[in-house]
């Protein structure tokens, strides 16, 4: 136990933190009926993947850090992913005065 | 074991303890402007672990974009839909979780084994450090000049849809004409279209 503390903080121990954050990411995108907290878990697993690029960057990749670019880009999208999740998000609010995951049925057959 | 690895140790523990106890948290608190609040505590958290990580650049870029622009955004869009609102009982909900639980447990375990069995080439090249930021500059105007400028259509395209998506497009007076619009169109306008699709 105390040597495997001793080697951290390793690329493993990065990409289980990740990895932890990732699975509770997912589990709130399924089990969330609001829907902003359904929102704020894809935010999550998306910073789980940023975890994973940098730590990769930084351990793998150390010259180059490709990883480091990826999760500026990573972020931008995330932005971009955000503000149009929210405004759809106002809309069917205005529509349909709920922000229950479960009445959201527009789109089943 | 330096004072400095320690120092490092202990940071690390620290903020993933703060990442995965606020995610708990984001994910189970019944409150959900406590979960927005805890939300900006984990993305505060991991921009630590960037710092830990060397990429002072991503830590500044995940603060400035994730807590001051998202967690904004997020806590806004809180505030104009947060209603009290009974939601509907569903049968078997406890079952739902139970099982999705135990799905998303198994992806952890296997994500856990393949860290922990896969030979990463490790020690990589020797890290740069302090000119990440300009390693950083150096990649955004040469090999990936083509995805930045896209980037840059991208958040064009998200913020004019975001406007016509959330707008609400009611115009008092006819735009032809000139002539003050239909007042009984406008009262129509305000109404929810498809409240009686959800009984």
């Amino acid at each position: 136990m105390s040597d495997f503390l001793a080697t951290l903080p390793s690329l493993q121990a990065y990409l289980l933190v990740a990895a932890m954050l990732f699975c509770i990411g997912v589990w709130g995108l399924i089990n969330s009926r609001n829907a902003v907290r359904v929102l704020m878990s894809i935010e999550l697993m998306l910073n789980a993947v940023n975890i994973n690029l940098m730590a990769f960057s930084s351990f793998v990749d150390g010259d180059l850090i490709r990883g480091q670019v990826f999760a500026v880009f990573v972020i931008t999208v995330a932005a971009a992913e955000a503000a149009v999740g929210l405004a759809i998000l106002l809309s069917l609010y205005r529509n349909r005065v709920t922000v229950d995951m479960e009445q959201f049925n527009l789109l089943r057959w | 074991m330096t004072i400095a690895t320690t120092t490092e140790l202990i940071c690390f523990l620290v903020l993933s303890a703060v990442v995965v106890i606020g995610a708990l948290g984001v994910v189970l608190l019944s409150n959900i402007v406590y979960s927005a609040f805890l939300l900006g505590g984990v993305f505060t958290a991991v921009a630590g672990l960037y710092l830990l990580l060397n990429a002072s650049f991503v830590a500044m870029a995940q603060i400035l974009v994730y807590v001051g622009a998202i967690n904004v955004l997020i806590l806004f869009a809180i505030m104009l839909v947060n209603k009290r609102e009974d939601l509907k009982a569903i049968a078997n909900l406890t079952t739902r979780r139970a099982v999705s639980a135990g799905v998303c447990a198994g992806l952890l375990a296997l994500l856990v084994r393949v860290v922990v069995t896969t030979p990463w080439s490790l020690p990589g090249p020797p890290a740069v450090g302090e000119e990440a930021t300009a390693r950083i500059g150096e990649h955004l105007f040469t090999d990936y000049l083509l995805p930045f400028e896209v980037a840059s259509v991208l958040l064009l395209m998200a913020m004019i849809g975001a406007i016509v998506l959330a707008r609400r497009d009611v115009l008092a007076t006819d735009v032809v004409t000139g002539e003050v619009a239909d007042q009984g169109l406008i009262e129509k306008a305000r109404t929810p279209l498809l409240m009686n699709r959800a009984e």
